[in-house]
């Protein structure tokens, strides 16, 4: 799960991580009023979007009066903002989060999450602040410092102090960057983030250490647990469909083919996928049903892939393991009923009771066209939309 | 021989008061596996169908059967302590099945597991089967596989049915069959059972099957390059999939442009695999790398 920049910044306060002052405004007279508040000479009107990127885009804008604060607001609250992270159509800006202007000495690039490779919660640290830290990771790899924290102990001082000193940090600087990772780290296990970056992070002319921006996602396996970050959700911000989904415990992704897709299992739904490609074709979706493709969880996924226009064809793929094949093609069949299913539908069932299955299909009364594997299903449903 | 689990594993069911665990324990004792105990908390002293004693605790479950696996089907909010407190009891296999463990938990489960002698399997996974000693520890569907010499890793479930069918329908069956999960954290990785087949006399070759995220499937294909003797097929999930979406699996995420499909189809292939180009060629595949080495098919 995702969160506003504010947000997180709301999160890192909580925890003792230091933040700038900002306001929060919906509006463009309140961003005029916000800016008065902060009382700063310069302020800074960001766009709160669920995407990086957002400075190059032209949606954050550095204000040196009240007035100009409002005129910026103005251009950017209610703009499509596109960056590198929102894909062609851009992301509507609804929220502004109105900031303090500091007086930045130095930036650098922080950041936590899990490294794989290792199974632990990993700090990356740079002197390369402020710009693409994939570019650095890519071009630079020495460039980015690792402190892996062992979960045992947790963050440990000495760790912020072979990241501060590897930043070339001094005096009173070290000790606050120690402190900062420490509270950051703390914010990170107990809201089970999977992401906490901070870029830029800076050091002031006083010598303090500040986060100036903030991105925060999160472990959906965790958000049991997490009733404050839960409530931070903006379902604005996600694509209405996989919203929707989530609703029906179904994994499903939006893309941009006409091919929807019925797959039980991630794997083999993103194979698919990989196969409808493959044989010339462009997956509208991955969608899991998960193991027990139940009538119930077959027809809310039918119209989860029917609510999507581009859609022109369907091709379900079941490897029937525990649940046997004559189930699950009464399951398909009750569904496509159910949501009069008027698009070419192609149908791969394989495992427990196949030919009852496919006998079900066939005497459905319903256009079905039967596949006998996963290559042929593809190759069935990009003809469909020839025909 | 075979790998993990053979006719000699006996089994513990945790969590097997459940829905899935008491469905899943009832199919692998049909298959023949030999289960010999559940763990619930609170429900020791009962029967499970019966003739299958429940324990309170996994420690009490091996005192009085010699269990030697436990599969874990507790869940997700509760499994990470189920995990470790397998290790406590010193259980040497512990398979995981549960999806949707929180990935924090998991990594302080998987440090609790350091420096003890248990070896971890999944989590999120179909589990582990060996069909030659009639042993599923696992939510497979049984009957599609064959005993036979070829083994099977993956990190996806269904996909690896997938396999395993197209395997079987070739007249060919399988030593072992491995899940290691789609999760960020998991316990065993490629090159743990990679290892394990390579020194396998009953395994002649081995298909691999990876997806998207991470690097696992890269390490995996250097350490094939330098150690692996036998034939090896592979294939890559989620070719097709866009960058810094979850693709359903938690681990299955393409971040800051690494964990690609095209980056380990390359690596894998540099590397000795012959790689099946759709998901409908897995079996065609392993039989064209047993050739290429020489191997009568």
């Amino acid at each position: 799960m995702k969160i506003h920049e504010y947000q997180g910044k709301q999160i890192f306060k909580k925890y003792g991580v230091p933040v700038p002052r900002g306001i929060v405004v919906r509006s463009v007279d309140d961003a005029e009023k916000a800016a008065k508040e902060l009382g700063t000479k310069v302020t800074v009107v960001k766009a709160q979007i669920h995407a990086g990127g957002r400075g190059k885009g032209g949606g954050v804008k550095i204000a040196k009066s009240p007035a100009e604060a409002k005129e910026h607001a103005s251009k950017i609250l209610g703009m499509m903002l596109k960056t590198l992270q929102t894909g062609p159509e851009g992301q509507k800006v609804q929220t502004l989060y109105v900031e303090e202007g500091l007086d930045i000495d130095k930036e650098f690039y922080l950041g936590v999450t899990l490294d794989r490779a290792t199974s632990r919660i990993t700090f990356m640290a740079s002197t390369e602040g402020g710009v693409e830290i994939e570019e650095v990771a890519e071009k630079h790899p020495e460039k980015i410092l690792r402190e892996a924290v062992d979960p045992a102990v947790g963050f440990q001082a000495f760790q912020g102090r072979k990241l501060a000193y590897g930043l070339g940090l001094t005096g009173d600087s070290v000790n606050a960057f120690v402190k900062f990772c420490t509270a950051l780290y703390r914010a990170y296990m107990e809201t089970d983030a999977g992401l906490a970056e901070i870029n830029p992070l800076v050091r002031l002319k006083d010598g303090s250490i500040v986060a100036l921006d903030s991105k925060m996602t999160f472990d959906d396996n965790a958000l049991y647990r997490q009733k404050e970050v839960v409530e931070m959700r903006d379902i604005a911000e996600e694509d209405e469909r996989e919203a929707k989904a989530k609703e029906f415990d179904l994994a499903y992704i939006s893309l941009h083919g006409n091919i929807g897709c019925m797959v039980n299992g991630a794997g083999l739904a993103m194979a698919t996928m990989d196969t409808i490609k493959l044989v010339g074709g462009e997956p509208a979706n991955f969608l899991d049903v998960g193991g027990g493709a139940t009538k119930e969880k077959v027809t809310a996924a039918f119209k989860l892939i029917l609510a999507d226009p581009a859609v022109k064809a369907v091709l379900v793929n079941i490897f029937g393991g525990i649940m046997k094949c004559d189930v699950i093609a009464e399951g398909i069949v009750a569904a496509a009923k159910e949501v009069q299913l008027k698009i070419p539908l192609v149908v791969r069932l394989e495992g427990t009771n196949v030919e009852l299955g496919k006998q079900i299909l066939a005497n459905s009364g319903l256009k079905i066209t039967p596949a006998d594997n996963l290559r042929q299903a593809a190759e069935k449903a990009v003809a469909a939309l020839k025909s | 021989m075979s790998i993990l689990v053979n006719a000699e594993t006996r089994l513990v069911v945790q969590g097997i008061t459940g829905s899935a665990g008491s469905f899943h324990a009832k199919q692998c004792m049909e298959y023949g596996t030999n289960l010999v105990a559940g763990v619930t908390p609170g429900k020791g002293g009962q029967k499970f169908e019966g003739k299958v004693p429940i324990f309170d605790t996994v420690e009490q479950a091996m005192k009085a059967t010699g269990a030697n696996a436990s599969v874990v089907f507790v869940p997700p909010p509760f499994a990470a302590d189920s995990i470790m407190e397998a290790a406590d009891a010193k259980m040497p296999l512990v398979i995981t099945i549960t999806e949707g463990i929180p990935v924090n938990d998991m990594v302080k489960a998987k440090r609790f597991l350091q420096g003890t002698s248990t070896r971890l399997i999944g989590p999120n996974c179909p589990g582990v089967i060996t069909p030659g000693g009639k042993c599923k520890i696992g939510i497979m569907p049984g009957h599609i596989h064959r005993p036979g010499r070829i083994g099977v890793v993956s990190r996806s479930g269904t996909l690896t049915y997938e396999a395993v069918f197209q395997i079987t329908g070739l007249g060919l069956g399988q030593s072992t069959a491995v899940g290691i999960g789609g999760d960020p954290v998991n316990g065993t990785n490629f090159i743990d059972v990679l290892k394990l087949f390579n020194e396998d006399a009953e395994t002649d070759a081995v298909i691999m099957i990876g997806e998207i995220g991470g690097s696992a499937e890269e390490e995996a294909a250097a350490w094939v390059q330098a150690n692996f003797k036998k034939p090896i097929a592979g294939f890559i999930a989620g070719a097709s999939a866009p960058p810094g979406k979850r693709m359903g699996h938690a681990g299955a995420i393409i971040a800051g442009g690494k964990g690609t499909a095209a980056e380990k189809v390359k690596a894998m292939s540099a590397a000795g695999y012959v790689m099946a180009a759709s998901p409908s060629e897995l079996g065609t595949t392993l039989v064209e790398a047993m050739k290429r080495k020489g191997m009568k098919v």
